[in-house]
């Protein structure tokens, strides 16, 4: 893992005491709300509808123990006593007091963590493969090439100020799991035809109200050339991006307004230009960072197998498990959908206990997933059935991976002041409806994400099945999509018809699951059989 | 009736005017006719409340006071999913209440 060095620490610890002096100026009445709105969003420090939130960055998704107790220790400290993991691989704390933020801050910084830039018109925390390091399937970890990223992003000047907020996702594998199509800028780490690894960038992706699948702007930038690269796809969007109208200010807008050519054509002019400034990083500087993020202690000659003879643990390891590069391990996915519960939600209990089981079973490392989960991505086979009990003990071992019941949902009505109705009661009323194991099984994998409004945090454009609250009249009202993905084969969901009241959605979505029953052939998950037969008969079985 | 509510500065509690101060309990909360504006002004420019804004709400019969819209009335009790959390976590309608 990386860390830090003495100039990001300095930073970091410069940020919490010029906070710390900006909410005690706030709480002294020196500066007014509109003044100090921008600074505490710049922290991550929001006002929802019961309280202060703050969003703290988990840098690509990746953690230790040691970070992650802290997190725990914060929620029980300063909050109520739980977190809640998001889509974009933080967490947040919905209890905050403006009062404590400066010290909760502080906490932070002394284990590397912050929460810079996780809100306004920035370039926020970049997300990953949340298998980096341990998929079978990667080319490259990609996370060395996040790190450069953040490192670059990190207050960068001239990129404070964007005409709306910008996300960045980086992979390094055909599978996609980190949705990568769907950001502003999409890095996938590949390979060219003379074996050199590079950058592919697919620029102008993303969900909300407007939701596009990122074009591919240059198939193939060298590693060194990366940052200049993001540098003039960020300039380009910084001189043109609209900043008159807050829902056409995406880059996604403007690449689909001027057009994916002409938009290609200007950055690569701005490129040419930055290239003349030599701004690239030293190879020894990328070979630096990389070094944090070589071999963890994998050890070597372990035999692919384990014991298999308590049923309950064998469908978990079945579930909940995934191949390792290296032979002898699997990375193991810790389920944050109880049937019932609240997707992505820990209790501090919960959050210090996978933070040990970590530093236990993990060579010390956790990730968090877009689809709110938890990974840790080191585990040795040998030691899955012990790690199991301990999971199973404490109600964190929900073998549903991908299933229907492993529901991506937004914080909602619930907490958000930007919502229009509650994803989490639909989550929880739905993953019911599910609970039971064979059932979910039978279906297979299906991706079901809520959203409680039209920003689509909870990804609903990219739901194999997906749900929209609105707002009708002042009653919530739920709309139906059906054939998203987020995969590397990325597509929109579309609208199925007119929406539902919250039982209703339930009853359509059980209907659902009955037509791709009854029409599936052989070995096709939800989204193949859609993809085949089409919305009409889901469309004839809802509506008549 | 129209009332007035916002977030407590320091500890961005959710509170209710009350014509006097600012209470934690929807219940306390008392129509302020058209001098909102005038109260709001006042209150923000004092650092007794943030954020603050009037909506509209009803007044029932056994004096309870119930926020027009949902997002209010979500406010006033807290989060659906969490009733352990909520001001009047005892009480059994809550859920409905909300709704």
């Amino acid at each position: 893992m990386y860390q830090y060095d003495q100039y990001d620490q300095a930073m970091v610890d410069a940020r919490v005491e010029e906070f710390r002096g900006q909410v005690a100026r706030r709480m002294a009445g020196e500066i007014t709300e509109d003044q100090f709105k921008p600074l505490r969003l710049k922290n991550g420090l929001y006002l929802q509808l019961h309280a202060y939130m703050l969003r703290v960055a988990i840098p690509y998704g990746t953690l230790n123990g040691r970070q992650m107790r802290m997190l725990g220790d914060i929620a029980d400290k300063y909050d109520r006593g739980y977190g809640h993991f998001t889509t974009r691989q933080n967490i947040q704390y919905n209890w905050i007091k403006l009062e404590d933020a400066p010290q909760i801050l502080a906490d932070l910084a002394t284990v590397e963590m912050h929460a810079i830039q996780t809100s306004g018109n920035c370039i926020r925390n970049i997300s990953s493969d949340h298998f980096a390091g341990a998929a079978a399937d990667e080319l490259v970890d990609p996370r060395p090439y996040a790190e450069l990223l953040r490192q670059w992003s990190s207050f960068h000047p001239e990129f404070d100020y964007l005409p709306r907020k910008f996300k960045i996702a980086v992979i390094a594998s055909d599978t996609d799991r980190a949705a990568m199509r769907l950001h502003d800028i999409g890095i996938q780490i590949v390979k060219n035809e003379t074996g050199e690894i590079g950058a592919r960038f697919y620029v102008g992706g993303g969900m909300g109200r407007t939701p596009m699948i990122a074009p591919v702007i240059r198939e193939f930038v060298p590693v060194l050339q990366m940052v200049s690269y993001a540098e003039a796809c960020l300039r380009v969007y910084n001189r043109y991006g609209r900043r008159d109208n807050k829902y056409k200010a995406r880059i996604k807008i403007l690449v689909h307004e001027i057009g994916a050519d002409e938009y290609r054509r200007q950055v690569e002019e701005e490129f040419a230009h930055i290239l003349t400034l030599g701004l690239e990083p030293p190879q020894a500087e990328f070979e630096r960072i990389a070094g944090f993020f070589a071999d963890p202690g994998l050890e070597r000659g372990l035999a692919d197998g384990y014991d298999r003879s308590d049923p309950d643990f064998a469908v978990w390891a079945d579930q909940n498990t995934t191949p390792h590069k290296q032979a002898g391990y699997k990375a193991v996915v810790i389920s944050l959908k109880p049937a019932g519960g609240i997707p992505g939600d820990a209790t501090a209990d919960q959050i210090r206990l996978m933070a040990e089981l970590a530093e236990v079973y993990s060579l010390d490392e956790l990730r968090v997933t877009h689809t709110q989960n938890i990974v840790l991505p080191h585990v040795k086979q040998s030691d899955l059935y012990a790690l199991w009990q301990k999971l199973d003990a404490a109600g964190l071992a929900t073998a549903n991976l991908d299933l229907i019941g492993d529901i991506i949902a937004c914080p909602g009505l619930d907490y958000c002041s930007l919502a229009n109705a509650r994803s989490i009661p639909l989550a929880q009323k739905i993953s019911a409806r599910f609970a039971e194991p064979e059932r979910q099984r039978t279906l297979g994998e299906l991706k079901l994400k809520i959203s409680g409004c039209i920003n689509a945090c909870g990804h609903h454009h990219a739901g194999n099945i997906g749900i929209l609250g609105v707002d009708r009249k002042g009653t919530e009202n739920y709309q139906l999509l059906l054939g998203g993905s987020e995969a590397a084969d990325t597509s929109l969901a579309q609208i199925v018809g007119p929406g539902f009241s919250e039982d209703g959605i339930v009853d359509a979505i059980e209907t659902v699951t009955n037509v791709y029953l009854a029409q599936r052939a052989e070995g096709e998950r939800f989204l193949d059989t859609y993809r085949r037969v089409g919305m009409a008969p889901f469309k004839e079985a809802i509506y008549g | 009736m129209k009332i007035l509510t916002g977030n407590d500065l320091g500890s961005g509690h959710v509170v209710w005017w009350d014509g006097q101060g600012w209470s934690r309990h929807v219940n306390d909360a008392v129509d302020v006719g058209d001098a909102a504006d005038t109260i709001l002004a006042a209150e923000e420019a004092a650092r007794r409340v943030n954020a603050s804004y009037a909506i509209s709400a009803t007044k029932g019969a056994d004096g309870t006071v119930r926020p027009d819209h949902i997002k209010d009335r979500i406010r006033a009790l807290g989060p659906t999913v969490r009733p352990d959390l909520a001001l009047q976590p005892s009480d059994p309608q809550s859920g409905n209440w909300v709704i």
